[in-house]
C-alpha cells in the first residue's frame, strides 16, 4: 500500500487549510455526522436558493481524510442543484468503493480521493460528509453515524 | 501494584527473544514489514502452551460439563473445575466458590451491577466511579441508576491522568453503597492506589469492585491483600483466549445475591412451581460454559507464572521508560497520561496529525497501535481530544519494537510535513 496514494497533496492541502470551514447562521438545512469508531464529528450547514446550494459550510474535528473530503465536497457542490449533487454522490461512492473505478473528468479534485479505496477501514472517513450532506438536504435521517 | 515496582525492578531480566518464539503470530509480516505488535492492552497474543492446551482439550477431553457419568464428561468437568482452582491460586482467593467464569470483564461488571447493585440500591444511594473508567465500568452503573433511582458520582482526575485523592475521599459518604474503579486505566495506563481507595470506601460501608482487566497482565494481584469485594478481569488480555473472564466475589456477597441468568447448570431442581438454585459458583453460570476458554486461561496463568509476573512487569517498565524518553524527544509529540505510577501503556498525540491517520501510517510500516477513544470517551473529553494513539507493551515486546515505533512516527511526520 502506497501512502502517497492516500495522502495526495490535494488531500494534505485541504486538511491543513479546509475550505468553507465554519457555520451558516439561519441555514436552510443542517445535519451532524459522527464516526463513533474514531470520534470524528462533523456539522454541516447549507443555504438553499430553490433547488440550488447557494452556500455550504462544515465544522468539526476529524482525520485528514474526513476533513479533506468534507472540504473538497463543499467546493464541489456549492452552486449545484440537488439533482446534480445526488449524481455526484453516486460517483464519489463508486470511486470510494469500486476497485477499478476510473475517476471521470466531472469529479475534478474529488478524484484525489481514489486512493482511499486501497484502505477499506478509511472509506467511512471519506464518505461521512457525503452522507451528512444527504441528511442536511433532507434526503436522509437528521443525524448520521458510520456505525 | 505500585508497591511492586521496586520488587519488579530486581527480578531477573526476561529473555524477550525466547519469549517471542513462543508466540507464532509475531512472525507475521504486515504490509511488507515484520509485525510490531503494540496493542496488547486491547488484546494480547497467545503463546504456544495456551494454543496447545486448547487443542489438547478439544482433541482429547471435550464433552459437556457437570452432566454426564461418561468418561469424557468427567474429563471435561475435571479440566473446567481444575481451571477454576488455577484461577483461585492466581489471585489468591479463599475458595473456588468465589471464582465465577464469565465472558470477560464487561460481563463481570454487568453481573455485579444487575445481581448485587440493582436489587439493593434505592433513590438516595450513590455509586462512585472515577473519571478514568472504561465504558464497561460506566454504562452498567448508569443502567442500575435508571433502574433503581440511585445516583452515579464521578471522582475527578488531574492533568497527569491521576485520580484526585482528596476529591475521591470527599465524595465518599454513608450514601455511597458501591465503588467501582479501574485498577489500571486502559486509556492512560495510570495505576490507581487501590488498596488505599478500598480502605477508605470500606470505612464508609461501601462495597468495592475493581476492574482488573489492565492490571492482571502486569502485576501480581492478590484479591485478599487488596481487600477487594469484587474483582473482574478478561482472559484475552492475559495471553489467554477471548470469551473467557473471571469475576471474583467475596463468598458472603455472592451467596446473598440472586442468580443473574437462568438456565441449565445454575439449578439444583426445577419444577413449574419452584426452582432451587445451584450452589456457588455455579449459581452464576447458566448454560454450557466456555470450557476450552477456561482451559486456555489456566494455561495462560501457568505461562505467566513460568515467566514470572515480576519479571514481565520489570521488562515492560523498561520498555515504557525507553519509549517515554524516545517519544518525549520527538518534536510535536505530546504524551497523554503522565501519572507517576503507570503500567505498560503510552497514549500520545502528534501535532497536526490526527490519531486515525497516524494509525494508518504506522500500519503501513507494520506497527500495530490502537487509535481512537479507547472506549473511554470521558477521558478524551477531559483532555479535549477526539482520540489518541496508544502503544501498549506485553512480555514479547522488545527495544527494537520501540525503535520501529519511533521510526514509523518519523515517517508520519514526513508524510504530513
Amino acid at each position: 500500500m502506497d501512502l502517497k496514494e492516500l495522502y495526495r497533496d490535494v488531500i494534505l492541502d485541504h486538511n491543513r487549510r479546509p475550505r468553507n470551514f465554519g457555520r451558516i447562521e439561519a441555514a436552510d438545512g443542517q445535519a451532524e455526522g459522527n464516526n463513533p469508531l474514531c470520534g470524528d464529528r462533523l456539522s454541516l450547514t447549507v443555504r438553499l436558493n430553490g433547488e440550488r446550494i447557494e452556500d455550504i459550510r462544515f465544522e468539526g474535528k476529524g482525520c485528514a481524510i474526513s476533513t479533506a473530503s468534507a472540504s473538497l465536497m463543499t467546493e464541489a457542490v456549492k452552486g449545484k442543484e440537488r439533482a446534480a449533487v445526488r449524481e455526484l454522490f453516486d460517483k464519489v461512492h463508486t470511486l470510494l468503493t469500486q476497485p477499478d473505478a476510473a475517476a471521470d473528468g466531472s469529479l475534478g479534485k474529488l478524484a484525489a480521493l481514489s486512493g482511499v479505496r486501497e484502505f477499506p477501514v478509511r472509506v467511512k472517513c471519506a464518505s461521512l460528509c457525503w452522507h451528512t450532506l444527504n441528511a442536511a438536504l433532507g434526503h436522509g435521517p437528521p443525524a448520521v453515524t458510520t456505525e | 501494584m505500585a508497591a511492586n515496582v521496586p520488587l519488579a525492578m530486581s527480578a531477573p531480566p526476561l529473555d524477550a527473544q525466547a519469549v517471542r518464539r513462543e508466540f507464532p503470530i509475531l512472525a507475521t509480516t504486515v504490509n511488507g514489514h515484520p509485525l510490531v505488535y503494540l496493542d496488547s492492552a486491547a488484546s494480547s497474543q497467545r503463546p504456544l502452551p495456551v494454543l496447545r492446551a486448547i487443542e489438547d482439550y478439544e482433541t482429547h477431553s471435550h464433552a459437556n460439563v457437570h452432566r454426564g457419568v461418561h468418561a469424557l464428561s468427567q474429563a471435561a468437568t475435571a479440566a473446567f473445575e481444575g481451571a477454576r482452582e488455577r484461577v483461585r491460586r492466581f489471585i489468591n482467593a479463599r475458595s473456588v466458590k468465589e471464582i465465577v467464569f464469565v465472558r470477560g470483564t464487561t460481563e463481570g461488571i454487568n453481573l455485579v451491577a444487575q445481581a448485587y447493585a440493582r436489587p439493593r440500591l434505592r433513590a438516595g444511594d450513590e455509586i462512585l466511579i472515577s473519571a478514568l473508567e472504561h465504558h464497561a465500568n460506566i454504562v452498567p452503573w448508569q443502567m442500575v441508576c435508571e433502574q433503581s433511582g440511585c445516583t452515579l458520582k464521578v471522582a475527578p482526575i488531574n492533568r497527569r491522568g491521576e485520580l484526585e485523592l482528596d476529591a475521591y475521599l470527599q465524595l465518599l459518604s454513608r450514601r455511597t453503597r458501591l465503588v467501582a474503579l479501574a485498577h489500571v486505566s486502559n486509556a492512560l495506563g495510570t495505576v490507581l492506589p487501590v488498596k488505599r481507595l478500598i480502605e477508605a470506601a470500606h470505612a464508609h460501608g461501601a462495597v468495592v469492585l475493581l476492574d482488573g482487566a489492565q492490571a492482571v497482565p502486569h502485576s501480581h494481584v492478590d484479591v485478599r491483600s487488596l481487600g477487594a469485594d469484587f474483582y473482574t478481569f478478561s482472559g484475552h488480555k492475559l495471553y489467554g483466549p477471548t470469551g473467557i473472564g473471571v469475576l471474583y466475589g467475596r463468598e458472603e456477597l455472592l451467596a446473598a445475591m440472586p442468580p443473574w441468568q437462568g438456565g441449565g447448570d445454575m439449578i439444583l431442581t426445577v419444577s413449574f412451581e419452584k426452582t432451587t438454585y445451584n450452589e456457588l459458583p455455579w449459581k452464576f453460570e447458566a448454560g454450557t460454559p466456555n470450557i476450552s476458554g477456561a482451559v486456555g486461561l489456566a494455561a495462560a496463568m501457568d505461562y505467566v507464572e513460568s515467566l514470572g509476573i515480576d519479571a514481565i512487569a520489570a521488562h515492560e517498565q523498561r520498555l515504557l521508560q525507553l519509549a517515554t524518553a524516545e517519544l518525549t524527544r520527538l518534536p510535536g509529540i505530546e504524551l497523554i497520561g503522565t501519572a507517576a505510577h503507570k503500567a505498560a501503556v503510552l497514549s500520545f498525540v502528534m501535532k497536526g496529525v490526527h490519531p486515525h491517520d497516524l494509525g494508518t501510517i504506522l500500519d503501513t510500516e507494520g506497527v500495530a497501535v490502537r487509535t481512537g477513544h479507547h472506549c473511554a470517551m470521558p477521558v478524551m473529553t477531559f483532555f479535549g481530544l477526539p482520540a489518541t494513539a496508544r502503544a501498549s507493551f506485553g512480555c514479547y515486546n522488545t527495544e527494537g519494537d520501540v525503535e520501529r515505533l519511533v521510526a514509523a512516527l518519523g515517517r508520519a511526520r514526513e508524510v504530513f510535513g
